[in-house]
């Protein structure tokens, strides 16, 4: 089910949650709501989900307005971030809840109901923990037995808040790659929410960048990537040096005041100039992280360290040392007018 | 109206509030109002008269003292209680636990016959008391006995919680520092315990004043000496002198009001000096 | 080594000290709740079986029992209802003045119970607000069961919303919101999450509600009238007794209400260890 939203607006007293939001989910893919803590991702899937109401706007599911629908009449499936699974019930009678509840004339036979609930246990594989409760439970088994309850009513569209937040990160890695394949057994159309780029990134079709209660950037993880749309996203996700005009007046002298952003490993170091472009730099720092290095260097008489990664391949056939006098010169970068970034900070 | 709450999926919010909303007014709201109202009808001169007629200031100066020394008693005695609820263990350690709630179960009615009978003259305590020609049965004392029973659970449940979540670290710490026992006392554990103990203190002296049933039996009753204010406000009822009990029901009230507002005024300024 | 035992020392008392401050302890607990408690029992069977049994008997003494159990079965359930409604209110949403609707919530016990019968005695009383309406119509509520009732009420107002109201605030409202996205209507996620959760609360409310209203004295006492074998309730009933030099007779009443409170506490024992065992912790 396709999912549309038309300038949605929502306050929480004098504070915007959401400033006009617009945004199209297509059919059975996976979406990404990406953003700092209170950047309002959380409000917007929780209107979606009809915990909260918007303060104007449209929501329409399939082209059909939902707004005035209630959350139970949705046909949603939310997993919370804490899981919110019932304490007091045993694994089995959790995800039987969305079944045992229906209108008599829908509810499934006992029997069903049993077939069901296993079949979805299987599904998240955690068959074996039936008859447990939650508080017996690791916090990755918890995250999935809540996730089969929310699939339980066969929903339309499935919500995740934070659905990796409180787990360590071992078990993150593995749940992400799972829930991905999950996603494209069932094809449910479903949007999580997380604040780790590296998670949108690795799991979404698409990603939403939002920042202050505004959409920044929609795109695929390679898009968002690749060419963030607006000096936020360049921050946000990924590692970025900034090189403001009046410092480094060579790259950004045709847009006036202004900021150029690189990416650590889209700078070349050489030993002499090539051009008059390229800026002088005294080597700060030199360490191998694996397969990459990261050199940190300073412009003469200044502080600040700008980052860049090397292969270890190029590296090596080029060595560095601490102190030694080079030229770099980004091979790739974007310009943003000053204006537009007073509300950063420098990585 | 909008405002006047934020949207929730959840149901009854109505329901439940318009309900709670009503048995409250109805019960607890209006009832009480009735006291000012009728305060009104006598007019200040009126009330003036009447709370400063002279028995019933001797009854209240009564009531005052006697739940005031009562719950002293009950915070130090309280805070042994706490303390070794907390840090010792010994047999029998949960019934004794237990048993310090038997004076929010037991009848007052109960605990008024039982400690007179027992602090009378003839009584099993009265009597060692009696040979050094104490009385305490029938005197102000005996309400002293009678209040200290009543609000005896507060101190003790106000300040174990605390107690108990007072970290062993930093008492270690200050071990460590070459601070004496009971230097860790006087100076880590009682500040964090501190408020607590002041909020328990308040508890105990609030129920004592306005505490009726424990004390009629043992107080003895006489005018200006031993009789308190709650016995004045019955005893006007019973000569259908309405104006009369209700004035002094209100001055209680205003004077507890009072005392509580300065204990809290007391506990902020404290917790704000520990929070620097 | 050394430094072991020396650690373990500095932050305990030594032997002495405890052997004190745990004697001090007992005895206090012995002399002011041991004692009384003992002196009930041994006061009312001090004649022997038969005239504690006599007393008991007596038709007096068993229309007083009645009647304090029909004011707690009255009261009781009605602050049920009042104490989970204002709990769903108040933990499950958001709206002004709420700090202020607690408070209210617990007026009752900042006021004597003496003033919480008087209230009654100035609305519905012979000079009462509703006093000549009242008459007018033939209808007793003051000095009579009604009034019993509505006063056991008010005194025991507070105490199932106040142990509710912490609890279901710190379990928050995220089941109940899966359980509605889920599909459950509002009664099938009260009954089936929200009751279950608060179960062992709501259990300890009444218990200590039961205990106040089963023994409360004064504010009964201003309203009753003291009728005998009409407006007395068990309290009222020991008072009488009491008052006519009948010992005997009051402490074996008054034994009863003791082994109230005795049952009292070991529930309320057991209700704690339970709820303990399902990390709920419950206000005293």
């Amino acid at each position: 089910m396709s999912i549309t939203i038309e300038n949605l607006h929502k306050h929480f007293g004098a504070y915007k949650a959401l400033d006009n939001i617009n945004l199209e989910v297509n059919s059975g893919e996976l979406l990404a709501l990406l953003g700092p803590s209170g950047c309002g991702k959380t409000s917007l899937l929780r209107i979606i989900g009809g915990m909260e109401l918007a303060d104007s706007g449209k929501l329409l599911f399939h082209g059909e307005d939902v707004q005035q629908r209630d959350a139970r009449e949705r046909n949603v499936g939310f997993v919370f971030q804490h899981y919110a699974l019932f304490r007091h019930m045993t694994v089995f009678e959790n995800v039987a809840f969305g079944l045992r509840v229906k209108p008599k004339k829908e509810r499934p036979n006992e029997v069903e109901i049993k077939r069901r609930v296993h079949e979805l246990l299987c599904l998240v594989q955690l068959d074996f923990l039936h008859d447990r409760y939650p508080a017996q439970l690791s916090g990755g088994q918890r995250q999935r037995i809540a996730l089969a309850r929310a699939l339980a009513v066969e929903p339309k569209i499935l919500l995740l808040d934070e659905p990796f937040g409180a787990l360590d990160a071992q078990v993150r890695k593995e749940l992400r790659r799972w829930l991905r394949r999950l996603h494209d057994e069932l094809h449910i159309t479903s949007i999580f929410v997380t604040h780790d780029q590296e998670e949108a990134l690795e799991v979404a079709d698409r990603v939403v960048v939002m920042n202050k209660g505004r959409i920044e950037q929609v795109g695929t993880p390679d898009e968002v990537y690749a060419s963030p749309a607006t000096p936020f996203v360049y921050q946000f996700i990924g590692n970025v040096n900034l090189f403001h005009s009046r410092d480094h007046a060579p790259w950004t002298e045709q847009h006036g005041d202004a900021v150029a952003y690189v990416r650590p490993h889209d700078i070349d170091i050489s030993r002499t100039a090539q051009d008059n472009t390229a800026l002088p730099v005294e080597v700060k720092l030199v360490r191998a992280i694996g397969s990459v290095v990261r050199v940190e260097v300073a412009t003469n008489g200044s502080s600040e360290l700008i980052a860049i990664e090397l292969s270890r391949e190029r590296f090596d056939t080029a060595p560095l040392l601490l102190g030694d006098k080079v030229f770099i010169r980004p091979r790739q970068f974007r310009v943003f007018a000053t204006g537009d970034q007073h509300e950063l900070s420098a990585t | 109206m909008a405002q006047f709450r934020a949207h929730s999926v959840l149901p009854g919010f109505n329901l439940a509030l318009g309900f709670t909303l009503l048995y409250l007014s109805l019960i607890v709201l209006i009832p009480l109002s009735s006291l000012f109202f009728k305060t009104a009808e006598l007019g200040f001169g009126g009330f003036w008269d009447v709370v400063t007629s002279e028995r019933v200031v001797a009854s209240l100066r009564v009531t005052f003292l006697t739940s005031l020394a009562a719950a002293l008693v009950n915070t130090f005695f309280g805070l042994v209680v706490a303390w070794v609820l907390v840090r010792y263990s010994f047999p029998g350690k949960r019934i004794v636990d237990a048993l310090v709630d038997l004076p929010f179960a037991l009848p007052t009615a109960v605990a008024g016959i039982t400690l007179a009978t027992l602090y009378a003259p003839n009584g099993w305590l009265g009597q060692y008391f009696a040979t050094y020609d104490i009385k305490i049965a029938y005197t102000p004392l005996g309400i002293v006995v009678a209040l200290t029973f009543i609000g005896l659970p507060f101190v003790v449940r106000t300040v174990q919680p605390v107690l108990a979540d007072v970290e062993a670290e930093v008492e270690e710490a200050a071990a460590s520092l070459g601070a004496g026992r009971w230097d860790v006392f006087r100076r880590v554990i009682f500040p964090a315990i501190y408020p607590a103990l002041l909020t328990g203190f308040a508890l105990a002296f609030a129920r004592a004043i306005g505490e009726y049933g424990s004390v009629i039996f043992i107080a003895g009753n006489m005018p200006y000496i031993s009789e308190i204010a709650p016995l004045l406000i019955v005893a006007k009822l019973e000569q259908y002198d309405y104006a009369g009990a209700t004035a002094i029901a209100v001055a209680m009230l205003l004077i507890s009001f009072a005392l509580l507002l300065g204990i809290n005024a007391l506990q902020w300024w404290t917790s704000r000096r520990g929070a620097r | 080594m050394s430094t072991q035992t020396n650690r373990k020392i500095s932050t305990q008392e030594s032997l002495a000290v405890t052997l004190l401050l745990v004697g001090i302890a007992l005895a206090y607990l012995l002399l002011f709740l041991g004692l009384p408690l003992l002196a009930v029992f041994v006061e009312a069977f001090k004649k022997g079986w038969a005239l504690y049994w006599a007393a008991l008997q007596e038709p007096d003494a068993w229309s007083a029992i009645k009647l304090t159990f029909i004011a707690a079965a009255i009261a009781v359930p009605a602050n049920l209802v009042f104490g989970v409604a204002a709990a769903w209110a108040i933990a499950k949403f958001e709206f002004k003045g709420k700090s202020l609707l607690i408070t209210l919530i617990d007026l009752p016990f900042a006021v004597s119970p003496v003033v919480s019968g008087l209230v009654y005695v100035l609305l519905f009383g012979a000079q009462g607000w509703f006093g000549p309406w009242l008459q007018a119509h033939d209808i007793k509520l003051i000095f009579a069961v009604p009034g019993i009732v509505l006063a056991t009420i008010f005194v025991t107002f507070p105490f199932i919303a106040r142990e509710l109201i912490p609890l279901m605030q710190a379990q928050g409202k995220e089941e109940e919101e899966a359980a509605v996205s889920l599909g459950a209507s509002g009664w099938q996620t009260f009954w089936r999450v929200t009751l279950p959760n608060i179960k062992w609360g709501l259990l300890y409310g009444v218990i200590l509600c039961n205990a106040r209203a089963m023994g409360e004295f004064g504010a009964v006492s201003v309203v009753s009238g003291h009728v005998r074998g009409m407006t007395n309730t068990m309290p009222l009933h020991v008072e009488i007794l009491y008052n006519e030099y009948n010992a005997v007779a009051a402490f074996a009443v008054a034994s009863l209400l003791a082994l109230l409170a005795v049952v009292t506490l070991v529930v309320k024992s057991l209700v704690e260890w339970q709820a303990r065992g399902q990390g709920v912790r419950l206000q005293n």
